[in-house]
């Protein structure tokens, strides 16, 4: 019961995050960072794939990847509030993409040694992607950061902006905590520490300043979200919920 | 200086070690690493290579192909320049 809620919180993540990145197709300010983009969505609703499908098998009862995915409510969903905040300008995408991939890194690390084997198996070939992620990321923070004046004012702005939800990464949910315990979920407590020195790293050799850590925002992985989740799951779940059933 | 477009680059992709890099088409980029990143995610998403080259396109001298008379017609009639021409004689093996 807690492992299915936690494999379908790792899935939430990853089709949320992928739901927005996927906004950018066809708008990315060019063509090769419009392909880049859509690369890293795709390599997220993979994994995301991966997780439902796991998850879909620990549930049975005929759920599916597809039924868990478009057919669950608001307050049924348990990714974290990062990943669903709009993308904004694209200094605020890569911004919130920095925070997010340096995390998963770390997470996907550590998960190689769950005592789950699927759990171990996923994160194994989702940590060569997410390398890749972080590259992309943290590259443009670089570049933005220690750019021209107006570039550099715009990341530090979007840094700022999404700061207050990185905390929840680090929170454990009671089902966290159940899974940290049983060896099935990496300690996340522990990730803050290399996350935040990784993070700095990337905010010096951008030029920028690193946000005080004050008030954090939760309630996302206890599926208390933004207003604006409910506007991407009617983008998302459109297609399912007024042609229930309908495929290609 | 101020460049509102982005340099245009040439990527050239090996497709397995021990292969050339063959031409595979142009992107844009502001400095060399992006264009191979740029370069990787255009290009490669298929398994496509396993290294890039990315040379900047201005810096790539082109024959002209108004030249194409004096440049290449003379060898249409220089059959014996191929090896193929030649008979070998049947001693000679792995030829």
């Amino acid at each position: 019961m807690s492992l299915e809620k936690y494999v379908l919180h790792l899935a939430d993540n990853a089709l949320i995050y992928s739901q927005r990145l996927c906004e950018w197709c066809g708008h990315a300010p060019e063509l090769e960072v419009d392909i880049a983009i859509s690369n890293i969505a795709l390599d997220h609703i993979g994994a995301s794939r991966s997780f439902y499908q796991y998850a879909a098998t620990l549930i049975g009862n005929g759920a599916t990847e597809d039924s868990l995915a478009f057919l669950r409510k608001e307050r049924e969903f348990a990714n974290i509030l990062l990943v669903e905040q709009t993308n904004g300008n694209f200094a605020k995408t890569m911004a919130r993409a920095l925070c997010y991939d340096t995390f998963m890194q770390l997470l996907y690390t550590a998960m190689k040694n769950s005592k789950d084997e699927m759990l171990a198996a996923i994160a194994e070939k989702s940590l060569k992607e997410v390398n890749y992620h972080y590259r992309f990321s943290s590259e443009w923070v670089i570049r933005l950061g220690d750019g021209t004046p107006e570039s550099k004012q715009k990341m530090q702005t979007a840094i700022d902006e999404i700061w207050n939800y990185t905390g929840e990464m680090f929170m454990p949910s009671n089902i966290d905590t159940e899974m940290m315990a049983n060896g099935v979920a990496p300690d996340i407590t522990a990730l803050q520490a290399p996350w935040l020195q990784k993070i700095k790293e990337v905010l010096a050799e951008a030029t920028l300043v690193l946000p005080e850590s004050g008030w954090m925002h939760s309630g996302g992985k206890n599926g208390v979200h933004s207003e604006q989740m409910g506007f991407l799951l009617a983008d998302l779940q459109y297609m399912q919920r007024a042609f229930p059933s309908a495929e290609w | 200086m101020q460049q509102n477009e982005w340099l245009l680059w040439e990527v050239f992709v090996r497709s397995k070690a021990g292969l050339d890099h063959k031409h595979v088409g142009s992107i844009h980029a502001s400095d060399a690493a992006m264009a191979i990143e740029n370069a990787r995610d255009v290009y490669t998403r298929r398994q496509e290579g396993v290294s890039i080259w990315v040379v900047e396109s201005n810096q790539i001298h082109a024959s002209n192909p108004a030249d194409a008379e004096s440049f290449y017609e003379p060898m249409n009639d220089k059959v014996y320049r191929h090896p193929t021409f030649y008979d070998l004689p049947d001693e000679l093996k792995h030829m």
